[in-house]
């Protein structure tokens, strides 16, 4: 494990689209540090940008100006290949939908990552998932032979399989009924605390919210605002001054 | 309705452009054979009724075979005497009558010693006749003595001659020098008709050269005194001279001269056709599958449609509108293109026609557009019946490609597999009438192309998954691999395109393999001579003395001249024959008997095959009676029956007989056994010293005139790769383009594989897998439908010349090769496309 606390970290981060009349500021200077071993969440209504500084984040996306940290490496100025590279050894995703390819079984998705990087599964560790997850006895099935809860446990295994820096969830039980959202959310938060995980979570659900340690607030390309052990209702009260706010 | 199927059109340019390449070669392959073939046949046309403008009727003796319609020259033509041109004058109504010489074999030597060939015009020899209306001197005059000539302009280019200059003509006579008095061309400055060459002695020289007898002439060209029309005067001719004589007005003259050509032209047209329907029958594939697969992106749209209330009939016009805006377009492209490729072909085939002019005739922009529309439709049913099944629920739901039953299609394809190969064997082994076989065999192969296209997509996924297995050993292989098994009908689709242009090549390889293996064995067991004589063309000879002097030479042991004729029976059937020194034959030869004796032939007896035997129901001692061109009606005596001959059937008589009898009095081939020890070369060396004087014929050893034999045919070979090429090339774009499509439809996969790592370079890899993999497999289809189809074809003709079945491994496994460079080349631009995949596009979803 690396030596500084913090898995990722944003500083004075712009996104600018357009130029010109046509601008449009989708990051103003957002300054953000993700502590490791810590669940965080990334709130905000629709069009606050929150997406935007998850790509950022990630390596998806370039910045306009600014610099973002994955672990010690600085991503500003990466090459393509150095990107690629990055999100295949030191992060992990999640995203909404399309997680998983058709074609390959769960297993197989699983270790998708690993295989693309031609390393070695740690058996241990990739048992001990597989168990987390409760997917043991669904290893050869394919996605179409899956749940969308259950597909979405595979998405969440093969993010955690390759022990990355930090994992990035992009709204990741929007797709979900309320029942298999709790078990992955209950899933993440597991991870996190049993095994020092690093998880950030774009998500405009404060129910989904609440199972963070934090949640970081965004509007208007700014942040504006952040809780600590939320609960729903704090995370729903939060959210409702900032669209009031955003109406003015 | 249509306004929304006109919108999904354009919007889908570049798809339906791919798909509608495959209608535009079709089309242009179709409208080229048509537009070549119909103008040049029009101009043939006008050419030939020009030249006889200036004749009204045409007089010849009726030839001692009959023609049927077929090359004139080897009617065994009669010439006719100078009492016949008489009579014609003589004839009411006549105002002139001339006789005319006029026949096929001057040959002509070049400056570089090399005889000028024509590909398939005459090389004429006539008699010079001053201002006859259709020859014009351009230079000098007409021969005015027996050791001048007057040449044609196409001669006086090829030679090149200039007037004063020696040239020498080889006739049915050996080699004879000449001096040039003048060129001339046609009236109106043609240089020639279609490229034949014309050397015009005086008529003493011509009738002895051209005709073989002094005195005689070929035809009689009548003109009509005024008030009388051609046909009242060929009523009146052929009333005055009774029977044995043809008479013809020059219309009918001008229709038998183009018929010789306009049935060449029809040949060619119909092979042009061929390839053209190969071609058509590949791109439905293309078409096909390019529908279907944008039906099936347009799954939520269409569905969208019909739950706002558009019935199923509408959905099915709307796709069949957007397959008929393609077809129109296309065909229109392919008639223009197909007018370029007619132009390349008649300067690189017809040079010599520069005068014939082509243009769009009717018949070529019907079929263009007929035949483009057509298969565009007849593409497109299956994908507009899918189109209109989409349920309007499926508008709401994910469109998820629900994978259907193979088992209906495979069991589909099966029957009409089991039909196509029932079909090929009726036609190969049953006892169809020869018109119907070749017609049987094609739907038979064509049957069998649908059948194992048909069944394809059932064996798609466990054969594409064994290619596969050997690029499994790298992530982006095996993803490649998997993707390629994903969508078994689409992968079959594509690779079926490519299964039909392999097999055909590979069928006409293991064809051209077992030909080139059957000679080679034919002529080891048949043939024992050390040197042959091998001429250029079927009417070149060599002086016969040369014969005799080879026997004389030290170390040779047999030499024989193999003198080629044609005699008529009784009935006027031609009897093809050859002359020989039967003695000496026997050991080069091999000739065995069969019943009665082999041996030495005495004037008028015969060696006859048992076909010929069984045909003309004769036997040893037995007689025949036949027309001979010099020697008028002989009696030959069947003194034995030979065995059984790959390289000949006809009856032998003695090489004396041959040059009493036959037109040409020369051989034409030549075979030489050498002693034991000879010195090979140094023989050689003096044999084509003396055969200086005959630059029509070569000498060559056995191994060389094989190899010789071999060319030819790998030469056939080659012009039909090249043809075929265009069926390849038309499944290449069908893999571009279904591979374009997935990598469309999986963008999302590809941004989520890049999001977790996949490098650009991986990427490709996985893409040209995927490509390499349905490559591969219709190749490996191609080869097994080819090879049986070619083994059904050579075990077919086992007596008639394929005795020897050979397959071609080491090329097929070159083509095996070919196919993975090809699925290399027809993924570069889908794979550029999916490396350049925005990975932020592609997994956003708001």
């Amino acid at each position: 494990m690396t030596s500084t606390a913090v898995a990722a970290r944003a500083d004075e981060v712009w996104k600018v689209y357009g130029s010109g009349e046509a601008q449009v500021i989708a990051l103003g200077g957002v300054s953000v540090s993700l502590a490791r071993g810590e669940f965080t969440a990334i709130m905000g209504p629709s069009g606050s940008g929150k997406s935007t500084l998850m790509h950022c984040l990630a390596g998806l996306d370039t910045v306009t100006r600014g610099e973002v940290h994955v672990g010690d490496t600085k991503v500003t100025g990466m090459s393509d290949r150095q990107l690629t590279a990055l999100r295949r050894d030191k992060v992990g995703f999640i995203f909404q939908q399309f997680n998983l390819l058709p074609t390959l079984t769960a297993e197989e998705n699983i270790l998708l990552p690993l295989s693309i990087a031609g390393r070695k599964a740690d058996q241990a560790w990739f048992d001990t998932v597989i168990r987390t997850v409760g997917l043991a006895d669904r290893l050869r099935h394919k996605p179409t032979e899956l749940s969308g809860g259950q597909q979405q446990r595979v998405a969440c295994a093969r993010a955690l399989v390759g022990r990355p820096e930090v994992i990035f969830a992009d709204e990741p039980t929007g797709n979900l009924d309320s029942r298999s959202g709790a078990e992955v959310l209950g899933f993440l938060r597991n991870s996190v605390r049993q095994y020092n995980q690093t998880i950030v979570m774009v998500t405009h659900d404060p129910n989904a919210a609440s199972y963070a340690d934090r949640v970081v607030f965004l509007a208007d390309g700014h942040i504006a605002g952040e809780l600590r052990n939320p609960t729903a209702d704090a995370v729903l009260d939060t959210m409702k001054r900032l669209d009031g706010a955003g109406a003015h | 309705m249509f306004r929304a199927a006109w919108k999904s059109l354009l919007s889908r340019k570049l798809r339906l452009l791919l798909s509608g390449m495959a209608v535009v070669l079709g089309v242009m392959a179709v409208s080229s054979a048509l537009i070549l073939t119909n103008s040049l046949s029009a101009s043939f046309d006008s050419m030939f009724r020009t030249i006889n403008a200036n004749v009204d009727v045409q007089v010849t003796a009726k030839p001692l075979a009959e023609s049927n319609g077929e090359d004139e020259d080897n009617a065994m033509p009669q010439y006719l005497k100078p009492d016949a041109i008489t009579r014609v004058a003589a004839v009411p109504g006549v105002k002139t009558a001339v006789g005319q010489v006029d026949a096929n074999g001057a040959r002509v030597v070049a400056k570089n010693g090399k005889v000028i060939v024509t590909q398939g015009p005459p090389r004429l020899g006539t008699a010079w006749r001053d201002g006859d209306g259709v020859a014009e001197l351009r230079t000098g005059t007409g021969p005015k003595s027996d050791d001048q000539v007057a040449i044609n302009a196409v001669l006086a280019k090829e030679g090149p001659f200039k007037v004063g200059d020696t040239i020498e003509v080889l006739t049915l006579e050996p080699k004879k020098k000449f001096t040039v008095s003048g060129i001339f061309g046609l009236s109106g400055g043609r240089d020639s008709v279609g490229g034949e060459t014309i050397v015009a002695f005086t008529e003493p020289v011509a009738q002895k050269l051209m005709l073989g007898q002094p005195g005689v002439y070929s035809s009689i060209s009548v003109t009509a005194a005024s008030g009388q029309t051609p046909a009242q005067l060929k009523t009146a001719i052929a009333a005055a001279l009774g029977d044995g004589y043809v008479v013809r007005t020059s219309e009918e003259v001008a229709k038998a001269q183009s018929a010789d050509v306009q049935e060449f032209l029809s040949l060619f047209q119909k092979f042009l056709l061929g390839f053209a329907g190969i071609t058509l029958f590949v791109g439905i594939f293309l078409i096909l599958n390019t529908f279907s697969i944008l039906i099936a992106q347009r799954t939520r749209e269409l569905a969208l449609l019909r739950s706002l209330g558009a019935g199923r009939g509408q959905v099915i016009r709307s796709v069949f509108f957007e397959a008929l805006i393609v077809g129109v377009v296309s065909s229109t492209l392919g008639l223009f293109a197909g007018y370029g490729v007619a132009a390349l072909l008649k300067s690189l085939m017809f040079s010599n026609l520069s005068e014939a002019t082509l243009s769009f005739t009717p018949a070529a922009v019907i079929a263009a557009y007929a035949v483009g529309v057509l298969v565009t439709l007849v593409a497109a049913v299956v994908p507009a019946i899918r189109a209109s099944r989409v349920a309007p629920i499926a508008a709401l739901r994910d469109a998820a490609a629900t994978e259907k039953s193979m088992v209906k299609i495979t069991v589909a394809g099966a029957v009409l597999l089991a039909a196509g190969a029932g079909g090929i064997a009726w036609a190969l082994f049953g006892s169809l009438p020869g018109s119907t076989i070749s017609l049987v065999l094609m739907l038979g192969v064509l049957l069998v192309f649908t059948g194992v296209a048909l069944v394809t997509p059932s064996v798609a996924r466990p054969m594409v998954g064994v290619i596969g297995r050997a690029f499994s050993w790298s992530l982006p292989g095996k993803l490649g691999r998997r993707n390629s098994a994903r969508n078994p009908r689409r992968t079959a689709n594509t690779a079926a395109a490519l299964m039909i242009g392999l097999a055909l090549i590979t069928g006409v390889s293991v064809l051209a393999a077992s030909l080139n293996a059957s000679m080679e064995g034919t002529f080891k067991r048949e043939l024992s001579a050390d040197l042959l004589i091998i001429p250029d063309s079927g009417d070149a000879t060599y002086d016969p003395e040369v014969i005799t002097r080879i026997k004389n030479l030290p170390g040779v042991d047999k030499a024989i001249g193999l003198y080629g004729g044609v005699t008529a029976d009784v009935t006027g059937k031609r009897v093809w024959m050859t002359g020989l020194d039967v003695a000496s034959a026997i050991p080069i030869l091999n000739i065995k008997a069969k019943a009665g004796e082999v041996r030495a032939l005495k004037h008028n007896e015969m060696l006859i095959s048992q076909q010929f035997a069984d045909l003309r129901g004769l036997g040893t001692g037995s007689s025949i009676k036949l027309k001979t061109a010099r020697a008028g009606e002989q009696t030959f005596v069947v003194a034995g029956v030979y065995a059984p001959q790959e390289l000949f059937s006809e009856p032998l008589i003695s090489d004396t007989d041959a040059r009493e009898y036959f037109q040409s009095q020369m051989p034409g081939v030549g075979a030489v056994k050498l002693k034991p020890g000879a010195d090979e070369k140094q023989i050689r060396k003096e044999i084509e010293g003396m055969l200086a004087g005959s630059p029509e014929v070569a000498v060559a050893s056995q191994a060389e005139f094989v190899k010789q034999q071999s060319g030819q045919v790998d030469t056939v070979l080659n012009m039909l790769y090249a043809l075929l090429a265009l069926a390849v090339i038309i499944a290449i774009m069908g893999i571009v383009n279904t591979l374009a499509l997935s990598v469309l439809e999986r963008t999302r996969e590809l941004g989520m594989l890049r999001a977790v790592g996949l490098s650009r370079w991986s990427a490709m890899r996985m893409i040209t897998v995927e490509s390499v993999v349905i490559s591969v497999f219709g190749a490996v289809l191609g080869l097994a439908v080819g090879t049986g189809l070619g083994v059904a074809v050579v075990r077919a003709l086992k007596h008639e010349g394929f005795d020897e079945l050979a397959v071609p491994w080491t090329r097929m496994l070159v083509f095996l090769g070919l196919s993975v460079v090809v699925g290399l080349f027809a993924a570069i631009l889908p794979a550029i496309r999916a490396a350049r995949v925005n990975v932020l596009q592609a997994i956003s979803y708001e």
